[in-house]
């Protein structure tokens, strides 16, 4: 593996093999030294051309875990203001000798059209562009999953090694706009979980029937079907001009995971962040003990020191 | 006889199940000699031969001294992330660290592995033993030690001294990691 850009098409044993090593990078944070030598003496640049602090932060903890020097380059208050290309940007940091480029881009494809440039030898991770594919936050939700679904799964009693097959996770909401459900949809199909989707149509990509997912008109529904686990995506107001429900009192009733439709499941409650307590996750379900939000957030610096790790070790 | 040894003629065993175990015995000794008892003690496997090889030791050392408690003085040290060759040799997945809940703080730690080589994996062990406590002291068993050292490191604990040249491999085959059965385990040399 050279490039980390889409869960689309990641085998099967390269998904486990980094959420194995994750596993093992999880148990760092829980030592006296936090930190690995491993990437000691390279470089990875962060280059956000899309606003981001959790997903900019969590790879800037992961690459300083792994002792490697981490350049922050953000398009706001940059050269890209002034006009440069992402072309002239990437070949001005690959000059100053970057290792790896982690990417954030609005544009869909961005990520895949760095790799195969000639632009820069280093390593590209994709997080995230446009509403393509958010690869490392579908590798943390799979993380999340496993941990609390290994358990009577698993052959050797621990998470490594064990896939996701028979489980049965429901995603709801904003599936149009969010590359994270389609990372989602691609990671867990490979690890041979079943996917649901329940969203209102107008927020449902076009040709979904074409995806290997079953979708649901209505959450009450979808509930009933009993999911492992229940992955709330957040209503991305800035993605949306006020067309695609009539408002949000409406769309917390009708898909809101509210106090009343938390009694009624058992499942683990995912969500990628940020919250709109209220909307789409009541304050209830966001701290209620089936919650796994926080150790998403753990987890995703665990599965991206992960990936920098498999990027950047071994030969190429 | 196993396939790659009929095919190899220049195979050759160079120790037993038997005499595995037998090493394993006396090094269990030697250790509870050197440390004059068990207590402090902590035997931490290198991943993947020296984990089963430490298991086994600390059945050894309860069998000699019940006070040893395997729950509480066994584990596990990774050093995939401290090896010196990530940059050449193919990436790896680590394999799992498990240390005793107490932590190796003030102990004894036995490092355990099966072949001592270059020197290079127990250096990495070393640091990967710093980043998790600051034991008291800490002591090398290894199954077969076969010279050729490219660091100043030597083990206090030796099953087998075993000369090689560079261009022999020597292999270690145990039941747990090699699913064979225990009667058939054994440490062969490849010319």
């Amino acid at each position: 593996m050279k490039h980390l850009l889409a869960t689309e098409g990641l085998a099967y044993d390269d998904a486990l093999a980094i959420l194995d090593t994750a596993e093992e990078m999880a148990a760092v944070s829980s030592r006296e030294v936090k930190k690995l030598p491993t990437l000691r003496g390279r470089t990875v640049v962060n280059l956000f051309y899309e606003d981001s602090t959790r997903t900019r932060v969590s790879f800037e903890a992961a690459a300083k875990r792994l002792s490697a020097d981490v350049v922050n380059f953000s398009a706001k208050g940059s050269s890209v203001s002034k006009g440069e290309s992402l072309k002239d940007t990437v070949q001005t940091l690959d000059a100053m000798g970057a290792d790896a480029i982690v990417i954030r881009h609005s544009a869909s494809g961005s990520a895949a059209q760095l790799a195969a440039s000639d632009w820069s030898e280093a390593a590209v991770v994709n997080a995230g562009d446009g509403a393509h594919e958010h690869p490392t936050q579908a590798l943390l939700d799979a993380l999340t999953l496993r941990r609390g679904w290994y358990s009577g799964h698993s052959a050797t009693g621990s998470p490594r090694g064990t896939d996701l097959a028979g489980m049965k996770v429901l995603i709801v909401g904003d599936i149009v706009h969010s590359r994270v459900a389609r990372s989602n949809v691609w990671l867990l199909r490979t690890l041979g979980a079943e996917v649901h989707f329940a969203a209102p149509a107008t927020l449902l990509p076009y040709g979904v029937v074409s995806w290997p997912v079953i979708v649901h008109y209505s959450l009450d529904e979808a509930l009933e079907a009993a999911p492992d686990a229940v992955m709330m995506l957040r209503v991305q107001a800035e993605r949306m001009g006020g067309v695609f429900f009539p408002t949000a009192a409406e769309y917390t009733r009708r898909w809101g995971l509210t106090d009343e439709r938390l009694a009624r499941t058992q499942a683990m409650i995912l969500h990628p962040g940020p919250m709109n307590r209220g909307v789409e996750i009541s304050a209830a379900a966001a701290d209620s003990p089936q919650a796994k939000i926080l150790d998403q957030v753990a987890h995703g610096v665990a599965v991206r020191m992960a990936v920098l790790h498999l990027l950047l070790t071994g030969e190429h | 006889m196993s396939d790659e040894q009929a095919h190899s003629a220049e195979a050759a065993t160079v120790m037993t199940a038997a005499d595995i175990d037998r090493a394993l015995t006396r090094i269990a000794h030697e250790i509870v000699e050197a440390h004059r008892g068990t207590d402090g003690l902590v035997i931490l496997g290198i991943p993947r031969r020296g984990v089963p090889l430490a298991r086994r030791l600390g059945e050894k050392l309860t069998a000699i001294d019940p006070g040893f408690d395997p729950v509480t003085a066994l584990g596990a040290l990774d050093i995939t992330m401290y090896r010196d060759d990530l940059r050449t040799s193919g990436a790896r997945t680590p394999e799992p660290t498990q240390l005793p809940a107490a932590g190796v703080d003030g102990t004894t730690v036995v490092l355990v592995d099966d072949v001592l080589y270059s020197g290079r994996t127990i250096r990495a062990a070393l640091d990967a033993l710093a980043d998790c406590g600051r034991p008291q002291a800490v002591r090398l068993a290894v199954l077969v030690d076969r010279g050729h050292r490219e660091l100043p490191i030597r083990a206090d604990h030796v099953g087998k001294n075993l000369p090689t040249s560079r261009n022999e491999r020597v292999t270690v085959r145990l039941a747990e990691i090699d699913g064979l059965p225990a009667e058939q385990e054994q440490v062969v040399i490849i010319r």
